[in-house]
């Protein structure tokens, strides 16, 4: 199957939009919130959604990165190992609304590895969870609380995020792997 | 640009947040000689999120949860060892420490069989220091459990070597053209020479400094052979840190001066301690690292080393993120 385009970059501002305002109206304002994306696509993520709020509510909240891979339930028996990167979150979650953002919501198994790696960041009064997609397929109990598009897919199905920051345009794609990502397993 | 920079994000975006390593191919660390660039930076990156551990109230992750590390040491070491010991607790592995003159060498047992010991109890990295150049050569051979080489007589100290340029580079960044001088025992010195391996790819200047007789033999016929053209040696220390960045002082191991390589301590102070007066012909930013431990007083003066212009306890608290960074790399992931 060749890889099809899901979302553009304008129905990728569209669901950031739609998102932003959830968190402002979940939570009642931007007052007391914090954000911390997921390395690598969380946190450009993070930061257009802290940049919506900012055009709206002209307040500035504070963008973390998180670096989850000290973290994860599999180091033990990967054959490949991972560059572990730099967490930085120069302000202090405890006490805070923290909005945890990743692009895609799979297993559930990076969320969870982000939970562990927050709690020793500090102990903040709630976490929330904003992702751009949700594929399904959750093998922990674990959901999100702000969905940018609901997706369902098949497991041999790849879902691709682009973000301009990173990958120099904007788009969501999906595609059929041969065989199904093993890795995942 | 750092590693993960450099290369795209995966497709699989789950799988994992950061890039993954197809060219770390090291079961040991023995010495810096067998470390690419690619491998060494490797070590610094991930060296700086460990960084980021160190400051945290917590320092722990569970990274190497229900692994076991194994330290074992034939030669006294402050340290080596507590810093060993500390990143691979951060790190959430279990450790276990065997003094050798404590141990079951002291009945007699030789170095294979005292490390088979430790290989059959299934720990997954031993750390060992030992007095005999080589030895750690010699249990990597004869093991299938990973070795580091926390010191190899006046070998190889290939941890403290990388703990040193991970400093220079946090203080310099590029060390493109940068000129760092070790000056002192470099004979004896394990630390000087993973220096002169590690720092071989970063374009920059290294001097090694001592008097004649602390000038290993050879040495210059070994530089020509490996091509280590950024090393050059000298005798005179004033000329030496003229426009140099770094100044590494060694210490002085008088427990190996016994042959009278020196004349005398006092003539030695004069000519190789790094001191205010002598730092006064140095460029005034320049910074001074020492590996320790030092003989206050003879390599180095106090007020140097606990100076504005000391760099000795980031080398402490780097030692412990660069070693989180061998251990995540030896001992995390699947064995082989």
């Amino acid at each position: 199957m060749p890889e099809k385009t899901l979302l553009n970059s304008s129905d990728i501002e569209r669901a950031l939009v739609r998102v932003a305002h959830e968190i402002l109206e979940r939570n009642k304002g931007a007052v007391n919130i914090v954000f911390v994306g997921i390395k690598t696509r969380g946190v450009p993520l993070a930061q257009r959604l802290a940049a919506i709020i900012r055009s709206m509510e002209q307040v500035d909240i504070p963008v973390g990165s998180l670096d989850i891979t000290l973290y994860r339930d599999d180091v033990s028996s990967l054959s490949f190992k991972h560059v572990v990167q730099q967490t930085y979150v120069p302000f202090d979650i405890t006490n805070k609304h923290l909005i945890l953002v990743d692009d895609v919501f799979y297993t559930g198994r990076s969320i969870r590895a982000a939970l562990d790696a927050l709690i020793d960041l500090g102990r903040p009064e709630t976490i929330q969870l904003a992702v751009l997609i949700d594929r399904g397929h959750r093998e922990l109990p674990i959901r999100a609380d702000f969905v940018g598009k609901n997706i369902p897919t098949a497991r041999n199905e790849e879902i691709k995020v682009c973000l301009s920051e990173v990958d120099a345009v904007d788009k969501v794609t999906v595609m059929r792997t041969e065989g199904g990502n093993n890795e995942l397993k | 640009m750092s590693l993960s920079e450099s290369r795209p994000g995966t497709a699989t975006r789950e799988t994992l947040p950061g890039p993954s390593i197809d060219f770390w191919k090291h079961r040991h660390v023995l010495d810096l000689d067998d470390f690419s660039r690619e491998e060494t930076d490797l070590v610094f990156e991930i060296a700086e999120g460990m960084v980021e551990i160190l400051d945290r109230d917590v320092k722990k992750v569970p990274t190497l949860r229900g692994k076991t590390i194994a330290t074992m040491f034939f030669e006294p070491s402050t340290r080596t060892r507590a810093s060993f010991e500390l990143a691979a607790k951060y790190l959430g592995a279990d450790t276990i420490s065997l003094d050798a003159t404590r141990s079951s060498v002291a009945k007699g047992e030789s170095l294979i069989d005292s490390l088979r010991t430790l290989q059959a109890l299934e720990v997954d990295a031993i750390i060992m220091r030992h007095p005999c150049s080589g030895a750690p050569y010699i249990a990597a051979r004869s093991l299938d459990t990973s070795i580091i080489n926390a010191g190899d007589g006046c070998h190889a100290h290939p941890s403290q070597g990388l703990l040193d340029i991970f400093t220079m580079k946090q203080q310099l960044g590029d060390l493109k053209d940068r000129k760092v001088v070790i000056v002192g025992d470099i004979m004896h010195s394990r630390v000087a020479r993973s220096n002169i391996w590690g720092t071989r790819h970063y374009g920059m200047k290294l001097v090694l400094c001592a008097p004649p007789t602390l000038i290993p033999h050879g040495l210059p016929e070994m530089l020509e052979k490996y091509s280590l053209n950024h090393v050059t040696i000298e005798h005179n220390l004033d000329s030496a840190i003229e426009n140099a960045d770094i100044i590494m002082s060694l210490r002085l191991q008088k427990e190996r001066q016994q042959s009278g390589l020196i004349s005398s301590l006092r003539e030695y102070i004069q000519g190789y301690q790094i001191n205010m007066s002598r730092l006064a012909g140095a460029k005034p930013d320049v910074l001074v690292m020492h590996p320790g431990p030092m003989n206050e007083g003879t390599e180095i003066s106090p007020d140097v080393a606990y100076g504005t212009r000391s760099l000795i306890e980031q080398q402490v608290t780097n030692g412990v993120a660069v070693r989180m960074a061998l251990l995540y790399l030896i001992a995390g992931g699947k064995n082989r």
